[in-house]
């Protein structure tokens, strides 16, 4: 596989949530290459604040177009939602690992926590391409900040009820769960890190099969920095990296430290 | 045009390194990179044991900066010396191994351990890492700590011995003095500042050893007063570190006396900085009809007597 490190000219921009953008940019190398769980980091300016690039999920593909999903949280993805056609981002990748989706189950459950919602627009598009059935569970703060633009037979739960289900994305899936019989699931799940510590204790304790799209502080996104380590379970090494190794793992190999729960 | 220079047995191709700790092994970069083209390769810290880093999270960014606090994560050196050293072995260019340890004997140890392996062109000693609870800073802070090891190290190998030195000291350019007597062929500088960053909203610190090292950009200008420094006290070569992003900032370090200079932060946002900015030096030294690189080193011009009295310098009188 040969690896992209090149700027390309942004497509489009497009405000698709409270905070919440789309963005685009054309590069057919990467559009043919990119799989459902990879990630791309991206540079937002040519100076040297903000120093570091950025790690963003592939979220969709359409045709030769790239496009990311992000909500704006400081310096870095603040520049990127003034990006405006024909601005230019720097783009390194495809990056990290795939989700499962090929593996052999029969109903997909994919469980989003606010802009957890990334990669999934893409890994649906695989997995209805395969005849997988999907169901999604979409949480959110508020009904402002709900994306579910690719997305199918959604579920979506908010912090203040505003709109769905009043409560966590989990509480959401276990309620769901509960009422109905779903044979040979998987989920794949990505979020903020608390709730994907509460999707992977449900998915140990029902003993469904579960992959977690990690997110972590990242500088390289190669494995050169060891920047960005999670502690592994029943393991002789004590940490794998996001960027290499993941940031799709299986729930059961990977725990959370406390401090990464605050 | 002449880029290459040799010292203590070490042939440079061109003057631009990859920093330890900011590369891997050397093989994690492959495919983001032409290898052959990179002066040389500093490798990943080398303890004697593995050793498995510090809790996430490693990693804050500041302004034209980064925090990072790694903990010296490493393979270790008999893994090292199975799993990396021959991959590296292949690259083609010049190969520093650089050594981290927690106590003088363990640094003997993996020296020598290195030294019975082909295709180690020299070794960097890290005496100033400020992210290990043992070892690491103390070994850098302390002048009779960094000469001792300099000297244990000198007795036990003929390669290149280069020294990494700190700039969390008081006069970095006695500790450089201190290398070049105990028989060191050449010092490299700067390490890390040690540096922190906290969290408002949580009134946490951003990194979980609550201090760490500062890098990138932000750090440039005292790696340049700390080279400079070091250039009016030793003859041995200096390798210039700190925030090195561009082929001008290579440049700037060898005018004020770096021979060579090593990449770090930079590899972070570009894996190919160090190719690029080799090529950048070469252009420039085209541009201004430089026939050897070397010509460049410790040629800033100065207007005025530096040593006369009431000059405002760093440089303390020997």
């Amino acid at each position: 596989m040969s690896i992209v490190n090149t700027a390309f000219p942004v497509e489009s921009n497009e405000l698709v949530a409270q905070d919440t953008w789309a963005l685009r940019f054309r590069s057919p190398e990467l559009a043919t290459m990119l799989l459902p769980g990879q990630f791309l980091n991206i540079l937002t300016d040519d100076g040297v604040d903000p120093l570091l690039r950025r790690p963003y999920s592939i979220s969709n593909i359409y045709g030769d177009l790239c496009e990311i999903l992000f909500t704006v949280v400081g310096k870095g993805s603040g520049l990127l939602s003034r990006k405006r056609p024909g601005d230019h981002i720097g783009v390194l990748g495809p990056l990290g690992n795939t989700f499962g989706y090929t593996k052999d189950f029969a109903t997909a459950l994919i469980v989003a926590g606010g802009i957890g919602v990334a990669p999934f627009p893409l890994l649906t598009t695989e997995l209805l391409q395969r005849g997988r059935p999907v169901l999604t569970f979409l949480g959110a703060r508020n009904a402002s900040k709900v994306v579910t633009r690719g997305l199918v037979n959604v579920h979506i739960a908010t912090d203040d009820g505003s709109t769905g289900y009043h409560g966590t994305i989990t509480e959401c899936l276990g309620d769901f769960l509960a009422g109905n019989v779903i044979d040979d699931a998987m989920i794949f799940a990505c979020g903020p890190t608390p709730m994907l510590n509460s999707v992977r204790d449900f998915a140990l304790d029902h003993e469904l099969r579960c992959e977690l799209s990690l997110e972590s502080e990242m500088a390289c996104g190669i494995g050169i920095c060891q920047g960005c380590p999670i502690e592994r379970c029943n393991c002789e090494e004590a940490y794998a990296l996001v960027c290499t190794e993941g940031p799709c793992f299986d729930a059961r190999d990977i725990k959370f430290h406390e401090h990464q729960l605050r | 045009m002449n880029t290459s220079i040799d010292f203590a047995g070490i042939h440079l191709h061109n003057r631009v390194l990859v920093a330890s700790g900011t590369f891997g092994y050397g093989n994690e970069a492959a495919a983001f990179t032409d290898l052959r083209s990179i002066g040389g390769i500093v490798t990943k810290s080398v303890s004697r044991l593995p050793r498995h880093g510090n809790q996430p999270t490693r990693i804050a960014e500041t302004p034209a900066g980064m925090l990072n606090s790694i903990g010296l994560a490493n393979v270790g050196v008999e893994a090292f010396i199975a799993d990396k050293l021959p991959f590296l072995r292949t690259i083609g260019t010049s190969i520093i191994v650089n050594i981290a340890a927690s106590s003088i004997d363990e640094y003997c140890d993996v020296l020598e351990r290195l030294d019975d392996e082909d295709g180690i062109d020299g070794y960097e000693i890290n005496v100033s890492c400020p992210n290990v609870k043992e070892g690491g800073l103390n070994f850098g802070t302390r002048c009779e700590m960094t000469e001792t090891i300099t000297r244990e190290m000198r007795k036990r190998t003929r390669r290149a011995l280069i020294v990494k030195l700190t700039p969390n000291v008081t006069h970095i350019a006695d500790f450089a003095r201190a290398c070049e007597a105990e028989g060191a062929d050449a010092v490299s500088l700067i390490n890390t500042l040690v540096g922190m960053a906290v969290d408002v909203n949580t009134r946490r610190p951003k990194l979980s050893t609550i201090t760490g090292g500062l890098s990138g950009p932000a750090i440039k200008p005292v790696a340049l007063a700390k080279v400079y420094e070091v250039s009016k006290v030793v003859a041995i070569p200096i390798i210039g570190i700190g925030g090195i992003m561009t082929w001008e900032d290579a440049i700037e370090f060898m005018l004020v006396g770096a021979t060579a200079v090593q990449i770090g932060t930079a590899n972070f946002r570009d894996p190919d900085s160090a190719v690029k900015i080799a090529r950048g030096m070469e252009a420039y030294c085209k541009e201004h009809n430089i026939e050897d690189i070397q010509e460049l080193v410790g040629s800033m011009r100065v207007a005025g007597d530096i040593t006369a009295p009431g000059f405002v310098n760093v440089v303390r009188q020997a």
